[in-house]
């Protein structure tokens, strides 16, 4: 555990010098508005670059979460598998990822699955 | 002493995969070439071998650039942050002796692919621009509805085998591999890790004709080099990963890392031979094929599991 932490801190350690190391070397100009304005084919941004969203990418991050949070759950049922009761798992494993899978087709019944309307 | 070796042990990794992904991407440009009917770097030196090498030169003397308005920190961190989490994960390698070699890998692996998706989204976000948004945006998205296909099959995988830790793989594997008893999710899996590396087929995050480069536009220099690391060590990684999981997991064997250069050339092979996927397809093939595909397998691998153990 201790040498994982050390390395994890070495290789932390080695990304930030190569950053630092980037910034040391790399060729200093002048530092003018046009060229650290935002990227836009020559001209001003028009709009703010943080406003605009489409809901369908935040619809999607609700139904990983609820996804997510059950694998969270699954994880677990492996190490227990070994200690358990056989009937007790079995029933409750299966019953749990049926649940999962009637709640997939639910909502792909219920349309949220789809991208475009 | 146990201390001491298994550190230079995985330095020793790191340094030989931070190698390797440079000469990855002398690789990827040759094959690039061969495939378009062009030879590919062959100038510098001898046959093009030290080209990566010039190209890190180049990248690091390039100027960095400091977009207005933008989050500088978050900016600043974040390839940095990207780079340090497709380093850490490869130290849950399954080697015998002198590396960690964790019962917790798989979830060990599963920890660090999902940190992967904070660094893409605040590199996006942070330059303040309209294409940096969306990229990051879509790599967000993209990457997310493919980890939950990865963590089930996974899932399933450990299932069979009873353990997180990935050794038990070369054991089940001795006599047959997984990529012949279960050839259905070894595709699955490998399509699944193209995409989560965003990989061609599926490079939403930088989509060249619509978006510049997507989440990276704004980058140059430190900062590009760096996610341009930590995207082809995932790779690797990645290509590593399906060689444990359905090809041996011989790690000990020099024909292991062989496979594994093969499947890196096949991520290769794909990006010169595929054109790019359409968004909301590639939603549809996430959340509609692969997850319900993994549930029901995960389900299988349960009933299979308990039909085992009530036999014996």
């Amino acid at each position: 555990m201790l040498s994982l932490i050390l390395i994890a801190s070495i290789i932390m350690i080695i990304s930030f010098i190569v950053m630092f190391l980037a910034s040391i070397l790399s060729k200093k100009t002048l530092v003018d508005r046009e060229k650290s304005s935002p990227f836009e084919c020559g001209f001003d941004p028009k709009s703010s670059s943080r406003l605009p969203f489409s809901l369908h990418f935040f619809l999607i991050t609700i139904i990983f979460l609820i996804f997510d949070v059950e694998i969270a759950l699954i994880l677990p049922m492996i190490i227990i598998f070994k200690f358990s009761n056989m009937l007790v798992w079995s029933m409750t494993s299966i019953i749990f990822i049926l649940i999962l899978l009637i709640g997939l087709y639910h909502e792909w019944n219920q349309g949220m699955l789809n991208w475009t309307n | 002493m146990e201390l001491i070796l298994s550190l230079i042990g995985s330095l020793l990794l790191v340094i030989c995969v931070l190698v390797s992904v440079a000469f990855l991407t002398l690789l990827e440009r040759k094959v690039l070439g061969y495939i378009q009917i062009r030879k590919g770097p062959n100038k510098v030196g001898l046959m093009g071998i030290p080209q990566p090498f010039c190209d890190a030169i180049k990248l690091f003397t390039k100027e960095q650039t400091y977009p207005l308005l933008s989050n500088y920190l978050s900016y600043y961190i974040s390839p940095i942050f990207s780079l340090f989490l497709s380093l850490i994960v490869w130290m849950c390698m399954p080697f015998f002796v002198k590396l960690y070699s964790f019962n917790l890998g798989g979830l060990f692996f599963l920890c660090c692919t999902s940190l992967g998706v904070y660094t893409v989204m605040v590199a996006g976000w942070s330059s303040n621009s309209n294409y940096a948004l969306l990229g990051g945006l879509r790599a967000v998205a993209q990457t997310i509805s493919y980890e939950v296909s990865l963590a089930l099959i996974l899932l399933s995988f450990i299932i069979l085998i009873g353990s997180y830790n990935f050794l038990y793989f070369y054991y089940y594997q001795v006599y047959i591999w997984f990529f012949i008893i279960l050839f259905p999710m070894a595709l699955v899996w490998l399509i699944i890790s193209l995409a989560e590396t965003n990989r061609t087929p599926f490079d939403f995050a930088e989509g060249e004709s619509e978006l510049v480069s997507g989440f990276n536009v704004e980058y140059s220099s430190g900062g590009f080099a760096l996610i341009f690391l930590a995207e082809y060590a995932s790779i690797l990684f990645m290509s590593m990963l399906f060689c444990v999981l359905f090809l041996g997991c011989d790690v000990f064997n020099i024909l292991f890392y062989f496979k594994l250069m093969f499947i890196s050339f096949v991520f290769i092979w794909v990006r010169g031979t595929l054109p790019r996927f359409r968004y909301d397809k590639l939603m549809y093939l996430a959340w509609k094929c692969f997850l319900s595909f993994s549930l029901n397998y995960l389900l299988f691998f349960i009933g299979f599991k308990i039909l085992l153990f009530s036999l014996l």
